[in-house]
């Protein structure tokens, strides 16, 4: 009997300790049972990868129940390890483990971090259940499970109402993304009588020829749930409100694994997406449009955080646009990077805003480079990743395969967009390392910046900063056998040296542009967007394209129009009024019952007269 | 004899509870709580040792078979019996009628203090004619236990109800369900009439027999309309819109038990007599009848949804809910595969359970704030120990969270109903979106925000959290290994999915479009 189910219990009986504990705990034990958990689980999925990779990647499958059996419908409760749901694992775990480490010095002091290691240690064990579920059915309660803690989180700051409404938000736009994943299931099971993953790749090809409708809406429909989950246009509004919740939040749900489970979805459902090459494009289009678009977001915002949410959702763009060109290993590669080099952001990030005093507008930073030097180097190596500094970082290795990727499939206007977005992600990274760290302290909150102690804050950063540079790199996830080999691959030619030289030409001039407009001729710009329509340009890219109040006319409004108006019940006001018409017709006829004989009597001499007219007159 | 005793334990325990009355107010509480565990434990008695896989075993034989049966003659001279008859649906209706009756009791513990004695005698004996109603399988019978369970529990509403704002008294509210239900009750009963003398006129003697008026041969037309006599009844009882009136005054002026009691079983026994009556009665109408019936199930999970995004009474709020669930279940019932008819049942269990949670949660915060109105609420999570907590876990049940029973009812009604009707499923899933809105609307008024007080206000006492960890464990069992449940039910499904005449599932599988 394999280790394997360890994996989510031991967070679930975590999250269970601490919901039943009813105040027994105190805040240090309750950190404690929630770290301790997620440290567990990582020593499982060790062990559990080792035994896997040394039994030379077979595949292996549990089942601990049959969840449900009704005719041919019988998914299980069951868990199937290849090498994608080991590399899944492993960065939740791993990556998770030290975010769950880093909130022990984060949220210190912090009322209610019961609630928080009860959330978090559910959302690992819902992550992992995501991941590695054997069927769509058990996948899909684990993907509506993480939507329920990233809602639980991001309202976690409950007293104010923003952030519920924030949470409120992620969590409808994600559902709806969910329900059309739930329609594609009923069709896939319809059509192909099972829920079952390994059997749906084995059938789907049989019943269905390429370009089949049923393929087209079947991929349609779960490129939807995906689109939602990994906030991706039009989806994608949720993500930068989500940053209302705490930054270890951020970090785990918001960057390094929730939102990817859409990469991790359409990756996982690969041979469906091969039958619809249509369907397949417009998920690379879609993630090349998202990049840029979020792309020129990120430059305009002055929340450290909200830059770091657009530039996930950018980077998350990048995968989608590998998953469009049929690049899933590189999409996955990429998945594992930007989990390492993003999750290193957010802490850092987190690690400036609690030293100064949850602080965490740009334009109230500044000059903090002396004081918070790890945070400082975080950000400097994160960054550097993000932006794909060439050879050094891990983040060059994994973005430059997409970018070879995408031209070696012959899509040269996604590898376009793919550089395009290389030189935003340069501007937009040394925009915020320059804002937050350079210059000088524009604030009292900055000025009096306490730096971070502890190995709870230290080594979370000092680990993922390593994992950011090129060492990150050297992980190759296990995914041959799993995904299928792309094209890219297999064409080793000047071509791929060419390109990488432009890539990182794209990216190291994206560095000294920057450099050069935030640094040496910053009053000009400042100057340059006071008024105009640079400014109309800023703001657009600030409120992020507009989406969001498009979105509030479009549905919101109208939505709640219809609710008002509804709210008095009108159907049983309709049915109310046979209600009305009897109590009238008792006012009429009581009003006759006066007691006055004459009355009576004349009434009953008109009847009569009345039917023998009626009765003499048919008679004729 | 058993069966006969699982009616009457419950209305002679209400007896002696109302004459234990005199010594004390205690003393009818505990002979309540006892009767509904005694209740309770024959039915598990019965579940454990009962055969429910009868019919199942390619028994195709016309005749209805049941696990266990009672009868004696009532009126000899119009074929009326009383005949009681249990297959795994009723069992598993009873069993939760006996779990919701031993909360409706605890629930009531402090909320009740006038005429305690005469309080529960009302109580239980709705619960008596609810198990009637499960039971009764003479038409007659059946009629009388339907019309029985109303009275004690217009008098719930009228004597212990909550008078609501704007001219919403707890009277007006029972008279509106009385007149609702009894109306069309009377339906009914013209229905049941007409389906005895059809009978009449072509054997020559009368019978109120389910077995034998199932074999009844109906004209087309004639069919239709008896069918229609039973709908009406049930809708209005499911609720279905636009007969759903009732439910939402019902809902808010009744007192905590009489909540429970309302969405957790008194709403079944409409999907019962929907799955016992209508479809075995009428296959070929109901078959023709279906895509209406689905056309109100759409309805009424839309037209619940928006109208319960629109409450400010918490209490108003969760009844809209659950017409938007009812509706769920119209279209399982009225799809027929046996994959959305078990569906159905895991969704009647469940809705049973979440409902019947958030009424309790929603009546114990009324005790400690003494408002229904969610303006006045916000904030309170920091405030009131657990409560918010089992808040959360039900209000994610009611939205359908995946671990939970009331996901897996919906999704077997969906994955079920989609090879038979696809666009009825693909808009119906669209009121999940919905659900998750009211339902986080709920969460966000009531616990989220800025606090609207100082201070702690009272946690639950065990006997609350027993309570409600006792529904949540329910809740998340059925909703991780519901086999238990299905297994029981699954001989009455493939019956009514057989007498329906659905075309089977599998079929249609591998062929495309349907």
């Amino acid at each position: 009997m394999s280790l394997l189910p360890l994996t989510f219990l031991l967070p679930l009986a975590g999250t269970l300790i601490l919901a039943l504990s009813r105040g027994r705990l105190d805040a240090r034990a309750c950190t404690r049972v929630g770290v301790t958990s997620v440290g567990l689980a990582v020593l499982v999925s060790l062990w559990v990868g080792w035994r896997f990779l040394a039994a030379g990647g077979q595949g292996l499958g549990i089942t601990l129940w049959t969840w449900v059996t009704v005719g041919d419908f019988r998914p299980t409760i069951g868990l199937a390890l290849d090498g994608l749901s080991l590399t899944m694992v492993g960065i939740i775990t791993g990556v998770g483990f030290l975010i769950h480490l880093f909130a022990a010095w984060y949220m210190q002091g912090e009322a209610g971090v019961r609630r928080f290691y009860a959330y978090m240690n559910l959302f690992v064990a819902s992550m992992l259940l995501l991941v590695l579920g054997d069927n769509l059915l058990l996948l899909y309660l684990g993907w509506e499970g993480v939507g329920l803690c990233s809602y639980l989180l991001i309202g976690y700051y409950y007293r104010t109402a923003a952030n519920g409404w924030a949470a409120f938000k992620a969590f409808i736009v994600t559902r709806l993304g969910d329900v059309f994943l739930a329609i594609g299931l009923f069709l896939l099971f319809r059509e192909l009588g099972t829920l079952d993953i390994t059997e749906i790749l084995a059938r789907a090809p049989e019943v269905w020829a390429e370009g089949a409708w049923q393929a087209q809406l079947a991929s349609l429909l779960i490129l939807g749930g995906a689109l939602g989950k990994s906030a991706q246009l039009p989806l994608h509004t949720w993500l930068a409100d989500a940053m209302a919740g705490p930054t270890p939040v951020s970090a785990l749900i918001h960057a390094a694994t929730m939102v990817t489970a859409g990469v991790y979805l359409i990756a996982r459902l690969h041979g469906i997406f091969e039958l619809a090459p249509a369907v397949l494009t417009l998920v690379g289009v879609i993630g090349a449009l998202t990049l840029l678009m979020a792309g020129f977001a990120a430059l305009a915002q002055t929340d450290i955080k909200r830059v770091l949410a657009y530039s996930t959702m950018s980077q998350i763009g990048y995968m989608f646009l590998a998953l469009g060109v049929g690049a899933y290993q590189a999409a996955i590669f990429h998945l594992m990077t930007h989990a390492f080099f993003k999750a290193l952001l957010f802490l850092s990030a987190g690690a400036v805003i609690v030293s100064c005093h949850h602080e965490q507008d740009m334009r109230r930073l500044g000059g903090l480079w002396r004081r918070l030097p790890l945070a400082y180097a975080g950000f400097v190596i994160g960054g550097a990743a993000l932006a794909a500094l060439p050879l050094v970082t891990a983040g060059y290795y994994s973005k430059d395969e997409i970018l070879w990727e995408a031209l070696a499939a012959g899509h040269g206007g996604l590898m376009l967009a793919g550089l395009i977005g290389a030189l935003l992600t340069s501007l937009y990274t040394l925009r915020l390392i320059i804002a937050t760290f350079h210059g000088e302290m524009k604030s009292d909150n900055a000025r009096h910046a306490e730096p971070g102690r502890g190995p709870a804050h230290g080594l979370p950063l000092l680990v993922l900063a390593v994992l950011s540079t090129f060492l990150g790199a050297w992980i190759h996830p296990p995914l041959a056998g799993v995904l299928p080999a792309s094209g890219g691959a297999e064409v080793h030619g000047v071509g791929h040296g060419v390109l990488a030289s432009v890539a990182a030409l794209v990216s190291l001039g994206g560095l000294v542009i920057a450099a050069w407009l935030f640094l040496w001729r910053r009053r000009w710009l400042a100057e340059r967007v006071a008024g105009g329509w640079e400014a109309r340009l800023w703001r657009f890219w600030h409120q992020a394209w507009g989406f969001d109040i498009a979105y509030d006319r479009l549905f919101v409004r109208p939505y709640r129009g219809l609710v008002r108006v509804l709210r008095s019940d009108f159907l049983d006001r309709l049915l109310l009024l046979a209600g009305w018409l009897s109590w009238v017709l008792h006012r009429g006829l009581s009003g006759t019952q006066t007691g006055k004989l004459r009355l009576y009597a004349g009434t009953m001499v008109a009847g009569m007269t009345l039917v023998l007219m009626v009765l003499v007159l048919r008679g004729l | 004899m058993t069966l006969f005793w699982l009616i009457l334990i419950p209305f002679i325990g209400g007896l002696l509870c109302w004459q234990a009355e005199r010594f004390g107010d205690l003393l009818p509480r505990w002979i309540a709580l006892a009767t509904m565990l005694i209740e309770l434990a024959i039915t598990l008695g019965l579940w454990f040792h009962g055969d429910y896989h009868l019919a199942n075993a390619g028994m195709a034989s016309d005749s209805v078979r049941w696990s266990m049966e009672w009868r004696v003659a009532w009126i000899p001279r119009f074929g009326i019996e009383v005949h009681l008859a249990l297959d795994g649906l009723s069992l598993v209706l009873i069993a939760l009628t006996g779990f919701l009756g031993v909360l409706a009791v605890l629930c009531s513990w402090h909320e009740i203090v006038r005429r305690v004695g005469f309080f529960h005698l009302n109580l239980l004996w709705i619960l008596g004619g609810v198990v009637g109603v499960f039971l009764a399988i003479d038409l007659f019978l059946f009629f009388f236990f339907w019309e029985m369970m109303l009275v004690p529990m217009y008098f719930l509403i009228a004597l212990w109800g909550h008078s609501g704002s704007e001219g919403r008294t707890r009277i007006r509210a029972a008279t509106k369900f009385f007149i609702y239900t009894q109306a069309s009750g009377l339906v009914m009963l013209v229905s049941i009439l007409g389906l005895v003398f059809a009978h009449h006129a072509n054997t020559g003697e009368y019978s109120f027999a389910y077995a034998t008026l199932m074999q009844t041969p109906l004209s087309e037309s004639t069919a239709m309309w008896l069918m229609l006599g039973f709908f009406v009844a049930f809708a209005v009882k499911l609720p279905v819109v636009p007969v759903h009136g009732w439910l939402p005054d019902a809902h808010a002026q009744a007192p905590t038990a009489g909540s429970v009691d309302l969405a957790g079983i008194l709403l079944k026994t409409a999907a019962y007599g929907m799955l016992r009556f209508a479809l075995p009665l009428f296959p070929e109408a109901s078959q023709a009848f279906a895509p209406v019936a689905m056309t109100l199930g759409v309805i009424g999970i839309f037209y619940g949804a928006l109208l319960a995004c629109g409450q400010q009474d918490i209490k108003r709020l969760i009844a809209y809910t659950s017409i938007a669930h009812m509706g769920f279940v119209l279209i399982g019932i009225y799809a027929g595969t046996p994959l959305a008819l078990q569906g159905v049942v895991l969704m009647m269990v469940a809705h049973a359970f979440s409902a019947a949670g958030l009424f309790i949660l929603s009546g114990q915060l009324y005790e400690r704030l003494h408002t229904r109105d969610m303006r006045e609420m916000g904030g309170l999570w920091g405030r009131l120990g657990s409560l918010p907590g089992f808040s959360l876990c039900f209000v994610a049940a009611s939205l359908g969270m995946p671990g939970t029973a009331n996901f897996l009812g919906e999704f077997l009604i969906l994955f079920g109903s989609f090879p038979v009707a696809p666009w009825v499923v693909v808009i119906a899933s669209v009121g999940l979106v919905l659900a998750a809105i009211y339902s986080l609307l709920l969460m966000q008024r009531v616990y989220f925000g800025p606090p609207q007080g100082e201070g702690m206000l009272a946690d639950l006492d065990h006997r609350e959290y027993v309570m409600l960890l006792t529904l949540l464990v329910l809740v998340l069992l059925f909703g991780l290994y519901p086999q238990p449940l299905l297994d029981t039910t699954a001989a009455a499904m493939g019956e009514v999915q057989r007498l329906f005449g659905a075309v089977p599932q599998s079929t249609t599988l591998l062929t495309g479009m349907p």
